[in-house]
């Protein structure tokens, strides 16, 4: 990759600026284009539904370090990619010419979903961008009289939290029965639910919604004023937030002569096609460690992708033999006091063991296991035995053998 | 090098421990204790994957 090489990285959030931030200590020499639609300086999203709502944080304070890092990477911003050319190697944008490259990371991520027909209807919202997350402060600043959460996963979680930490009346709506039941499994995902119930969170399980009622705006649009469940509850409010999980930004993508299936099917060292790797929310690759093919949409994973990719172009450059990423995928979500993490990928018929603590304190430490083996770890603020516990997960220890250390920690 | 957290920002997520667990330790009381704040040369790859990999760029070195 000497200073001819010219690798362009579409995506400038997480995983794509790890790549570039990468690709650089590696010993990149050329240029190091990151182009990304979304216009401010590459920025960190997990406090957009926490310290963002509930404490006011700044946008400076979420700026990515690889964005001020001295890497020499040309970034541009608010530059969209509208087309990839494999033979001619090109990605084109929105406006402007065709940009070049000799290898190319894909990162460009995920957005949020919108319930149909309400894009655009004031006081809806979804979490997703740093202009997302402003103009829900702005509206939970004015102090509404409801806010509706729809989707209890976790970023409708933590906005609800958000929201009481502001004194806000919540509604949280969640059409299935138990919360996070296909994540964490029933019993779990109700002690998630009983932690919104025991902050003044109105929660209503197992119910869809139906639509929203709205009026017409001055402006000649229109503004919610009730969320009607599927069951004809109407629940009045001012601002609703919409989280009900993401789509992946691979339109661009179409035609290309990429294998598109739910985000960017890659082989098991993320590569795409000779030279084009992908990372972030949008890689689906194959995991030996779990069988079958994922696609994560965490917070490390997003680095621990974007740094594998970037190493997977380098090593091609330097003809050595490519590594596998196959990382345990694990994530963090703070609502309230209470810090939920969960390593692992467990699936709702697993065994479920609470090894440290208790669920009626709302702090201990679950193991997970399938067939003999040890397959997540979850803890609410135990955040040491997590971490210790998901070496476990990583090994593959038997579920006995878990059980035990866990006992001795 | 010495390692510098700022706990104004430090979560507790405990990712640091898991990657130089010999420097970083969360206890039982949810803190974060550097357990040597002076490690060697030899420490330094894993000290900066701990600084890159904080998701409350918490952690940082000065040389």
């Amino acid at each position: 990759m000497d200073n001819e090489h010219t690798t362009v990285v579409v995506g400038a959030s997480l995983a794509g600026m790890h790549a570039a931030r990468t690709l650089r200590t590696e010993g990149h020499a050329g240029r190091i284009v990151v182009l990304d639609a979304d216009p401010h300086t590459p920025y960190d999203k997990p406090p957009l539904s926490k310290q963002v709502l509930s404490e006011g944080w700044p946008a400076e304070k979420l700026t990515l370090p690889a964005a001020t890092e001295d890497l020499d990477l040309e970034l541009r911003l608010g530059v969209r990619a509208t087309g990839l050319d494999l033979d001619r190697q090109v990605v084109s944008v929105e406006e402007g010419d065709d940009v070049s490259f000799d290898t190319l990371v894909l990162a460009t991520g995920a957005s949020a979903r919108w319930i149909p027909g309400t894009q655009g209807v004031e006081g809806v919202h979804v979490v997703r961008s740093l202009d997302d997350a402003m103009t829900l402060r702005a509206e939970l600043e004015k102090g509404p009289s409801r806010v509706v959460v729809v989707g209890a996963g976790f970023i409708g979680a933590e906005v609800a939290a958000s929201a009481r930490g502001l004194d806000l009346d919540v509604t949280l709506i969640e059409a299935l029965p138990v919360p996070l039941e296909r994540v964490l499994g029933r019993e779990m995902g109700e002690v998630c639910a009983r932690v919104h119930q025991e902050h003044g969170v109105d929660v209503r399980l197992g119910v869809g919604v139906d639509h929203f009622d709205t009026e017409p705006t001055a402006g000649g649009g229109s503004k919610v004023t009730a969320v009607v469940l599927a069951d004809g509850t109407s629940v009045p409010c001012e601002v609703v937030v919409v989280g009900i999980g993401v789509s992946v930004n691979t339109g661009w993508l179409e035609g290309s002569g990429l294998t598109l299936d739910d985000g960017v099917v890659c082989d098991e060292t993320l590569l795409a096609a000779p030279g084009v790797v992908a990372c972030g929310d949008i890689a689906r690759y194959p995991s030996a460690r779990f069988g079958q093919m994922l696609r994560v949409e965490h917070w490390e994973h997003a680095i621990q992708g974007g740094e594998a990719a970037a190493r997977r172009l380098v090593a091609d450059a330097r003809g050595e033999a490519p590594a596998r990423f196959d990382p345990v995928p694990w994530f963090w979500s703070d609502q309230y006091d209470r810090k939920i993490q969960l390593a692992g990928r467990p699936a709702p018929d697993d065994e479920v063991r609470v090894v440290h603590g208790s669920t009626e304190e709302l702090r201990f430490v679950a193991l997970y296991g399938r067939e003999g083996r040890t397959v997540g770890v979850l803890g609410m603020n135990r955040p040491r035995h997590v971490v210790q516990l998901r070496r476990l997960v990583e090994e593959g220890a038997s579920f006995d053998i878990a059980l035990e250390r866990a006992a001795e920690l | 090098m010495r390692v510098v957290v700022d706990y104004d920002l430090c979560e507790s997520n405990a990712v640091c421990m898991g990657i130089a667990p010999e420097i970083f330790e969360v206890r039982d009381d949810d803190f974060l204790y550097v357990l040597n704040e002076t490690p060697p040369e030899s420490e330094r790859a894993k000290v900066e994957e701990a600084v890159q990999r904080c998701p409350k760029q918490a952690i940082s070195i000065e040389d």
